[in-house]
């Protein structure tokens, strides 16, 4: 073990800024990419299914019209 | 005269090339993602155990030397993501196949955040061991290049409205970029840079002990799965928009519907 106390662990030796500073952004880019391309492939889908939805809405619209 | 028919190839079924068909690869990499990602976490954990709890203080540099673990790990992935992406980007432009333009696209933002974390680490390290945030030096200029040539690629592949032009540009951008990635490499060998060389070579034994090595290491394999992990995640979205004309997607979807 290297540390003394957490308060020390948590100083790094006066340099606590630094080293957390870099972990704390690491940490925050990694789990906000992790949920971004999560979120992505399902929103993918939910875009799909609507466009389906309404091109599908369209080509019955037209038959419908077609047919008057 | 005879006549001649044009065969597609097909690979044997068991031959791994089938997964260069979109079809089959969106299954696997569903399948794939999640091990590499539960490997990323392993290794992060015992990565950071060994960089906080184990890796004794620097000599030289008291505490502040344990950001190496993210830093390192981070500039290598940046380097060896790019050369990546021009690989399949020369695949792509050799063999024509969609899913290896799809592959690179995948990697450019994992690429582009890691590059950027090994910027900003870099900065938190170098203000109280060299006294400054930023210097103009080789090795930093160049992995700043190295951001803006991930962001180029993105923006280009993104603005691009038709896929096969978008593909082709976004290749050309990552084979004209990789040149970048030897420079940022031997930089502090062919300039002298205020950055330090290289502390672990393939040439000679590595210049840091054991535990601090053991723990570098580990961090940057955790960061390779994790890189691998998130790709397959990505590259099924793609592929899902890529291919949404075609009948498989459309089952796929249908089969969706109902779990959202």
């Amino acid at each position: 073990m290297q540390w003394d106390s957490w308060s020390a662990f948590w100083e790094m030796g006066g340099a606590g800024a630094f080293v957390w500073g870099s972990y704390a952004v690491t940490a925050v880019l990694v789990i906000v990419e992790l949920v971004m391309v999560l979120r992505r492939r399902k929103e993918t889908v939910r875009r799909l299914l609507r466009l389906r939805r309404v091109t599908a809405g369209q080509e019955s619209g037209r038959r419908s019209y077609d047919r008057l | 005269m005879k006549e001649t028919t044009i065969d597609t190839p097909r690979p044997e079924p068991r031959s791994l090339l089938r997964f260069a068909a979109p079809q089959q690869f969106y299954p696997l990499a569903g399948r794939l993602a999640p091990w590499f990602a539960a490997v990323a976490a392993i290794l992060s954990v015992a990565g950071l155990w060994l960089a906080f709890f184990v890796a004794p203080t620097d000599a030289q540099q008291g505490e502040v030397y344990r950001v190496i673990f993210v830093h390192v790990p981070a500039a290598w992935m940046s380097m060896f993501i790019y050369l990546v992406m021009a690989f399949w980007s020369v695949v792509g432009l050799v063999m024509n196949t969609r899913l290896s333009f799809l592959m690179s696209r995948a990697l450019a933002p994992t690429g582009a955040m890691f590059c950027f974390v090994a910027l900003w680490t870099g900065a938190l390290w170098g203000k109280p061991t060299w006294g400054a945030y930023w210097v103009w030096d080789a090795r930093l200029t160049s992995q700043l290049l190295l951001l803006f040539l991930y962001l180029g690629f993105m923006a280009l592949t993104a603005a691009i409205e038709d896929p096969r032009r978008a593909d082709r540009a976004g290749a050309i951008i990552a084979l004209v970029g990789a040149v970048n990635v030897p420079i940022i490499y031997f930089s502090v060998k062919w300039w002298n840079t205020l950055h330090q060389g290289a502390s672990v070579s393939v040439s000679k034994a590595p210049s840091m002990a054991a535990t601090m090595l053991a723990g570098m290491l580990v961090m940057a394999l955790a960061a390779w799965a994790y890189s691998i992990a998130v790709a397959l995640w990505r590259v099924r979205a793609l592929i899902l928009e890529r291919e949404r004309h075609t009948e498989w997607v459309g089952a796929e979807l249908t089969a969706q519907e109902g779990r959202l």
